[in-house]
């Protein structure tokens, strides 16, 4: 498996800026209680790639998923989307700017609406995707051959709550979501800390090869230096709201420069090493 | 869903609360269609009628089919309802201090050796020295109603002939009639209030009535209290600050002080029971709204919202989908404790006053109004506030049992362990 991981790294075609931040801000509260969780951050990210933000926990990760997802405002700077600069002043334009960039996030036992049935969840992407008028039967085609992708069976989870999953099973039916979505970008919000390890590789395989399936650039959030450089071409490097360091994620990890990389870097025992999935 | 209903019925708390509650709704249900009489019809002539079954006193006198004699010791019997224990331990005072019985050889048990001892031996003409004129009053008229319950020659009946009374029959004193018999006949279980109106028929429909009160205002106010609570959660800054805004002034203006006012504003001909229902309801949004607020803000953040939004779904439809389904069952507490709140809210408007203003319809609070006014209390007719006091009582009890259960159901963290 790892051989087809390597290949992976080796036929990545850097393409255009999809996606720019510069002077990135956002700051919680204010007065006492005010917090800068971005601080001023520049980034640039291009299409195809598979780019890693690694910080420690509060190092403001999720702060500028949410920031480059449009769910939060951000409080200084400019993003541009496709070299052109963002623009989500109406529903209508976050609709549009949503068919481009989807997510799947940290805790699957959150993401679901316990109140509705696993069918509603991708009937509804279904429907955003511009697919509404479809038949039935086409339907649950489309659904069979998104759970299948992600190595479940549709008939197995038609009229199930997402209760009845686990946590492995939720998170790979949120890939299927994404399946269904086709979107040209993917911030992954450390999508393998909150399942049980046996899935992790399943999970993050089938992310790589949805990568290629649907050719999309995947944003993919950790905590985990080993991984990201397992799984990613550009590293950013994130402490208290700050990149401290970004590059080729082979310069990053076998040179790096800030102490806070080293830092990270040295908590990891094998990182040189053959990395052998069935640990991650 | 259904689960969760199971959930329900399986706390005691809840049960208990439950069976209460129906007994009362149920009772307040039934009850007036086999009362023989409208819950607003004045029945007795007299205020405060005692509870106790009323047979008709012609009718029993003019009933000759069952009539029957009876060996009962009626004249002792009589006795015992004419004279208090207090009345008879003065007889035996007199009877020893004046009339020559030694101490001790009387008791106010031995009721009939104590009369015939008075009847041979007290002098309504002895002038005791030292004795009260008042005191002496009271043993002669003592001594008349114990003259007068000893009566056993019976009751001679005349009628209006043509010329004069013409005797038409006389009452044994040993005659008995079945009460069945007597054509004319009523009970009244809890006696009758100030109008003469059976309280227990009244009392139902007051229940029915506060009931619906207490729905109107609770609808109305989770009504109001829901949809602000979502929309300042949800949709946060201007409109959030705005909704707060308001919400702290009916706070700090306390609700009551605010029923008061608009309640004396309404000209009391336009106050019926609908419109004070709504006027509680629009003051005690508040709260409702608060806690709901508070809940959506910490529900806005969680992910399956985000991907809602990232779904493309407008804000309407992830309110209703997927904001609305979780705090739906605390919806439903608040509404259960609007609804108590609302019938309390009523009858302390009602006390003052302020409540409904018409005799027609009977609410709880009315009826107090009523009792209270008519001085029930001096006048010793419990039964005129009582069963009221009561009614309120087991009801909102029986309510916030209901909440108490419903919450450990929903909040696993405050079960019993
Ligand atoms: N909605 C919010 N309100 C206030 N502070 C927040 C909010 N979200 C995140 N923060 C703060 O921002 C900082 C970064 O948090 P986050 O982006 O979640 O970090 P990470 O995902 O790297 O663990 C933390 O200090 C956190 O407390
Ligand atoms: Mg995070």
């Amino acid at each position: 498996m790892s051989e087809k991981m390597s290949e992976n790294k080796v036929t990545i075609k850097k393409g255009d800026s999809v996606l720019k931040g510069v002077g990135i801000t956002r700051v919680f509260g204010y007065g006492k209680s005010r917090n800068v969780a971005v601080d001023k951050v520049d980034f640039d990210f291009h299409a195809g790639e598979v780019i890693s933000i690694v910080g420690e926990s509060g190092s403001g990760k999720t702060t500028i998923a949410k920031m480059i997802l449009g769910l939060i405002g951000v409080t200084e700077g400019e993003m541009y989307y496709n070299g052109q600069p963002r623009d989500i002043s109406s529903h209508k334009k976050k609709k549009e700017y949503w068919q481009g960039i989807q997510a799947v996030f940290q805790d699957p036992f959150s993401s679901f609406n316990i109140f509705n049935k696993i069918d509603d969840l991708l009937i509804d992407c279904i429907n955003l995707m511009g697919m509404k008028h479809k038949s039935q039967e086409e339907k649950v085609e489309m659904m069979t051959e998104a759970c299948s992708f992600v190595n479940l069976k549709y008939a197995e989870l038609t009229n199930k709550y997402p209760f009845e999953l686990s946590g492995g099973q939720m998170q790979r039916l949120m890939i299927a979501r994404i399946f269904l979505m086709k979107p040209k970008i993917l911030i992954a919000d450390e999508p393998t800390s909150m399942v049980d390890a046996c899935s992790r590789a399943t999970i993050l395989d089938m992310l790589l090869k949805l990568r290629d399936e649907i050719d999309m650039t995947i944003i993919f959030i950790t905590h985990d230096i080993g991984l990201a450089y397992y799984v990613s071409d550009t590293v950013y490097i994130m402490e208290h709201g700050k990149f401290v360091e970004s590059g080729s994620a082979e310069s990053v990890i076998i040179t790096p420069q800030a102490a806070y990389t080293k830092r990270l870097i040295s908590d990891v025992p094998k990182i040189h090493e053959e990395w052998d999935l069935s640990t991650v | 869903m259904l689960h969760q209903i199971k959930q329900v019925f399986r706390s005691p708390k809840f049960i208990v609360g439950f069976i209460i509650f129906m007994i009362i709704l149920l009772m307040a249900i039934f009850y007036p269609l086999i009362s023989s009489v409208g819950p607003m019809q004045s029945i007795s002539k007299a205020p405060f009628t005692a509870p106790g079954t009323y047979v008709n006193i012609e009718d029993a006198v003019r009933d000759t089919g069952g009539q029957l004699t009876l060996e009962l010791p009626i004249v002792e019997n009589r006795i015992e309802d004419a004279l208090t224990a207090d009345e008879k331990q003065k007889m035996i005072t007199w009877l020893e201090d004046n009339g020559g019985v030694a101490a001790g050889e009387l008791s106010a048990d031995d009721i009939e050796t104590l009369i015939n001892t008075w009847n041979s031996t007290y002098d309504p003409t002895l002038v005791v020295q030292g004795m009260l004129t008042s005191a002496r009053e009271e043993y002669k008229r003592i001594d008349i109603r114990v003259k007068s319950v000893l009566s056993v020659t019976g009751v001679t009946i005349a009628e209006q002939g043509e010329d004069g009374l013409e005797v038409t029959g006389t009452i044994d004193y040993k005659r008995f009639i079945n009460v069945n018999d007597v054509a004319n006949t009523f009970t009244f279980p809890l006696g009758a209030d100030n109008f003469g109106r059976d309280v227990l028929t009244e009392l139902t429909s007051a229940i029915l009535t506060s009931l619906r009160v207490g729905l109107i205002a609770g609808l109305i106010a989770t009504a109001i209290g829901l949809a602000l609570g979502l929309l300042a959660g949800y949709v946060g800054g201007l409109v959030d600050n705005l909704i707060t805004f308001i919400t702290n002034l009916f706070t700090v203006i306390p609700s009551f002080v605010l029923l008061i006012l608009i309640s004396n504003s309404i000209s009391s001909s336009a106050r019926g029971v609908e419109v004070v229902a709504m006027v509680i309801g629009f003051t005690a949004w508040p709260w409702t709204c608060r806690s709901v607020r508070s809940q959506v803000i910490s529900l806005r953040n969680r992910d399956h919202v985000n991907l809602s939004k990232l779904s493309g779904h407008s804000m309407p439809k992830i309110i209703l989908r997927d904001i609305l389904p979780y705090v739906a069952s605390y919806v439903v507490m608040a509404l259960i404790l609007q609804i108590s709140s609302g019938i309390l809210a009523e009858a302390q408007l009602s006390m003052l006053g302020l409540g409904p203003s018409t005799t027609e319809v009977a609410t709880l609070g009315l009826m107090m109004n009523w009792s209270q006014k008519f001085s029930a209390w001096q006048v010793g007719a419990w039964w005129a506030f009582l069963p009221v006091i009561l009614s309120i009582a087991f009801i909102s009890f029986s309510l916030n049992l209901m909440n108490t259960g419903l919450d450990q159901v929903f909040n696993p963290q405050l079960r019993d362990s």
